[in-house]
């Protein structure tokens, strides 16, 4: 074999900024674009096979209540339904942690959130499911099933379910964990976690100004366009098969084998092309029901998808949250101390992002003195799930206004302010790991150096119309975890390409970029697809900003294979020994012979045959990312309404393989972080029923709504990835609302605690209401 | 009320060139004509109630094509009848894609593309009537077709080029 490094954590030349690439850097295109600009593409709610039954969910109407009985009894006499699953029909995972999707679930919740048991616990949780020869025949059975209830009263505030005396118990079995121990008694809160550092008494007698504030902030939801969907067969040999929209087949599959309690290998899912997730298509929605339907059918394919008021009413809406924070700093703005306190809702089940929000919380300062509180805690609404950068919106909208009012106090620009106390390499944050080279920093001077930072604002239109500018940090963790990909070398000289990691917004071309890159190729010789559970190893969701890291990672893993087999057939060619082989961009060479990648793919069938290679690996090395906006906005403070004048986002981005999806990724973030901040949320009636369960009233920003969005990418590469790549999609969703807040309080002097920043919210902060 | 044997009704209508005729119940709207009948499934489903704009299709009952952009989810497959339908599928020429289509390519304006149908068809419909827009009244006019991965700013930013592209192949007729 020619000696060619593989090495997961190469680190080269990436550390000092000095690689030269030939496709990195390109806005190429995206190798499944024209399917998708022409309708073509197969996404899981187009899948149609023959004799295919289509499946519908009776969810509950209630809020909490006891399941008494279930008759389904005339819904199965109805003409064309072919199935009917209860509660009945499934045995409830066991109680274990496992690790899935992007964080870790107890099975026996999951399983009880896909499918009722004894109880009802949020308005649009399971209760059964109909398959039927047409999706309007299995919604007319559903009309026909008689649920008998037990009403109970509903828990619908997080600090209504903390209650130690009179809060209503959502789960009997729940104990509070905290520091490794269990608690004694039946609670709704889940967990306390608690990170500690220095001395907090200390540090805020140091302080020459303290601001101490309480946040409160609404449900929200990942608003992802396309529906959940799955189709389902369960064959008659016992093999499963499941054509999903999901961020991760891999956990699908254990997910759906624990839920029907089959061995994973039974079970193989294929990831169609999938029309947005964000965190809500980590976890199995509809999957084992479509199992369980398809067998009781008589192993026949069903397909199920959800009605926008379903996607509502039970998908992974984002925890609201209570966050209390204070903060110290001395007269010089060096910051002495930081408390935050965070109740997060957990909807039904245990597990909202409390964990990261705390990660996030004070994550891009130096902080000697620091302790955070937080409390998972349930509630009657739906489970709460992973929404982009998870828990870290509504921690930095409290800690970066808090921020803001301390840099104002010490009469300080809040540029200035926060790199007197930016964390750098080295800084270690308040929950434990310790900075490597990270480019804080480096985005508060592109923010600075920005012609935006320094423009005049508008002057406003009328005496009611009040400008501001407002700027905020934020930061994400990122993840690496496991990808497995395989290639294969053509006779044309171009590589056929699998990989696992689903692709929701350009990923398989920034994978094939970098698997050309590695190969010294063109980027259209390299023809990737997506592979399945059943064509590769296990690949780790895409989600907590890892495909393009780890995924990028054993691409260049894949490339240095490829290469190092390309060399052995050229010395083989030559008569050379492998090691006298060398490689540069595409050439390959020994003495005065030379052959180029393509040519040398055309002789592969006499020197060996067919060349194929696979790659898996548990990546290592991510980093975190920051970035720092600057927002103005115009708030009319005769109505409250606010509107968004001008976005600059700067994002340390580690290299930007493909500029324009890094530039898509935050303006993506943003958006949806101003929908945070201005318009979304939950309505829930005092009983627990949701009242806006549809993009009319739970309302995402329009193309009206919104102005330009100036992504600047600052490059500040990760040493421990062969190509600097740090996770771009989350960071940029984490500042928007506290920018957005900070610019309203510089329009009006009006402090935002409040989310969303609705007209009413603001006329209530101007004392108007 | 249950009514699972519900007559069908024969309907013919001129979808994407070519007079197409199917049987369909009265209570199925065109979206579910188009995606489970017909088997074309570019228009997609994202709230089923004219909220999100993602089933998007030029519809015109005019002998002289003047066609208006409807939610088909909106629209029964009944109504259809002798109507002329451009979805997504009929955008493109023969040869290759149409200028809308490669610029949202090259522009990068879209992510994870479920949204795209709608807004290819809505741009389409907004060129054929107004062939120079602004960037306000392209945002206006594309309000009404929501996209979660974007921000817009890339969608905008392809349907002034296209606009610009487009006046310019004019000219060279």
């Amino acid at each position: 074999m020619a000696t060619v490094e593989i090495n997961t954590t190469e680190k080269k030349d990436a550390g000092n900024g000095n690689q030269t690439f030939k496709v990195i850097g390109q806005r190429v295109v995206r190798p499944d674009g024209v399917d998708k600009v022409t309708g073509r593409a197969q996404y899981g709610a187009d899948v149609k096979f023959a004799g295919m039954l289509y499946g519908k969910v009776l969810r509950s109407p209630h809020a909490h209540a006891r399941i008494k009985s279930i008759d389904t009894s005339a819904a199965e006499k109805l003409p064309g339904v072919r199935a009917v699953v209860t509660g009945a029909d499934f045995v409830p995972a066991a109680d274990k942690i496992e690790r899935t999707g992007e964080g870790s679930i107890n099975l026996n919740y999951l399983s009880l959130n896909l499918m009722a048991q004894e109880k009802a616990l949020y308005h649009g949780h399971v209760i059964a499911a109909v398959a039927a020869t047409s999706i309007h025949v299995a919604e007319e059975a559903l009309g026909l099933i008689k649920v008998e209830y037990e009403l109970l009263p509903p828990v619908l505030d997080v600090l209504e379910a903390m209650k130690s005396e009179g809060a209503t118990i959502l789960l009997p079995n729940l104990r509070m964990s905290e520091a490794g121990e269990k608690g004694d008694t039946p609670t709704n809160i889940a967990a306390h976690e608690q990170f500690q550092r220095g001395d907090l008494d200390k540090g805020f007698a140091e302080a020459d100004v303290i601001v101490e504030r309480e946040f409160v902030t609404g449900t929200v939801h990942q608003g992802y366009i396309e529906p959940q969907n799955a189709t389902a067969l369960w064959n008659t040999d016992g093999q499963i098969t499941i054509w999903s929209s999901t961020q991760s087949a891999w956990d699908v599959r254990r997910e759906v084998s624990e839920m029907v309690h089959v061995p994973i290998s039974s079970v193989r899912v294929i990831p169609m092309e999938i029309g947005g997730g964000f965190g809500g298509k980590l976890n199995s929605y509809l999957e084992s029901l479509a199992v369980a339907l398809s067998r009781k059918a008589g192993h026949k394919p069903v397909k199920m998808t959800m009605s926008r008021d379903e996607v509502l009413k039970a998908t992974g809406p984002t925890s609201a949250s209570v966050i209390r924070v204070k903060m110290g700093a001395k007269k010089d703005g060096t910051l002495t101390a930081a408390q935050a306190w965070l109740a997060f809702e957990a909807g039904a089940f245990p597990g909202s992002s409390i964990n990261a929000a705390m990660q996030v919380i004070f994550a891009p300062y130096k902080l000697a003195n620091v302790l955070i509180d937080g409390y998972d805690v349930v509630v009657n609404k739906p489970a709460a799930k992973a929404y982009r950068a998870p828990g870290g919106t509504n921690a930095a909208f409290a800690s970066e206004t808090v921020v803001d009012e301390l840099a104002e106090k010490v009469g300080l620009d809040p540029i200035e302010f926060r790199r007197r106390n930016a964390a750098v390499e080295g800084t270690r944050r308040p929950d434990g790991p310790v900075y490597e080279r990270i480019g804080l920093i480096e985005t508060l001077d592109a923010a600075e150096q920005h012609p935006h930072f320094d423009a005049a604002l508008p002057a406003p239109s009328a005496a009611h119309l009040k400008v501001g500018r407002g700027v905020a940090c934020g930061m994400w963790m990122n993840w690496d975890g496991k990808s497995s990909q395989s290639a294969t070398v053509n006779p044309d000289g171009t590589v056929s390409y699998l990989e696992g990691s689903t692709d929701i917004g350009g990923l398989r071309a920034s994978l094939a970029m970098m698997l050309a890159e590695t190969l010294g190729v063109r980027y259209e010789d390299v023809k990737p697809m997506m592979g399945d559970t059943q064509t590769l190893g296990f690949n780790d969701a895409t989600g907590g900003s890892r495909s393009t890291y780890g995924s990028g990672m054993v691409a260049h893993m894949l490339g240095k294979k490829i290469t190092a087999e390309m060399a052995a057939r050229a010395a083989e060619l030559w008569e050379v020994k492998p090691e006298e082989v060398t490689v540069q961009g595409d050439v390959y060479s020994a003495g005065d012979k030379s052959i180029t990648f393509k040519e040398l793919a055309g002789k592969l069938d006499e020197l060996g045959g067919p060349l194929s290679v696979s790659a898996s690996a548990d990546t290592k090395g991510a980093t975190p990312a920051f970035g720092t906006h600057i927002v103005d906005v115009e708030v009319d403070v005769e109505t409250g309404k606010v509107q968004i004048l001008r976005y600059t986002a700067t994002q340390d981005v580690g290299r930007a393989i493909h500029p324009s999806y890094v530039e898509g990724q935050i303006q993506g973030g943003v958006a949806q972080g101003i929908g945070w901040g201005l318009n979304e949320e939950y309505y829930y009636d005092k009983d627990g029923h949701l009242l806006n369960a549809s993009f009319l009233d739970y309302r995402i920003p329009t193309a009206l709504d919104l102005p330009m969005i100036d992504a600047v990418i600052v490059e500040v590469p990760n040493p421990n990835h062969p190509f600097g790549v740090k996770g771009v999609g989350e960071v940029p969703i984490v500042p928007p609302a506290a920018a957005v807040a900070n610019a309203i309080y510089h329009a009006t002097g009006a402090r935002m605690t409040v989310l969303p920043m609705k007209p009413g919210n603001v006329l209530k902060a101007l004392g108007k209401i | 009320m249950t009514n699972t044997s519900m007559s069908k009704v024969p309907v013919t209508a001129n979808i994407n060139g070519e007079d197409v005729t199917f049987l369909c119940e009265p209570r199925q709207s065109l979206l579910e004509v188009l995606r489970d009948v017909i088997g074309l499934t570019g228009a997609k489903e994202g709230c089923n109630n004219g909220n999100c704009g993602a089933c998007s299709v030029i519809m015109s009952k005019d002998p002289a094509g003047n066609g208006v952009l409807v939610n088909s989810c909106l629209v029964l497959g009944v109504e259809a009848s002798g109507a002329k339908i451009t979805t997504v599928e009929g955008i493109a020429p023969a040869d290759g894609l149409h200028t809308i289509q490669r610029v949202f390519l090259e522009g990068a304006a879209l992510q994870c593309g479920i949204c795209t149908p709608g807004f290819i068809v809505a741009s389409k419909a907004l060129l054929d009537k107004n062939p120079h827009p602004t960037e306000h009244e392209v945002r206006n006019w594309l309000a009404g077709n929501l996209c979660r991965c974007t921000g817009y700013d890339k969608i905008i930013r392809a349907v002034l080029d296209a606009a610009d592209e487009m006046s310019k192949e004019k000219d060279r007729g």
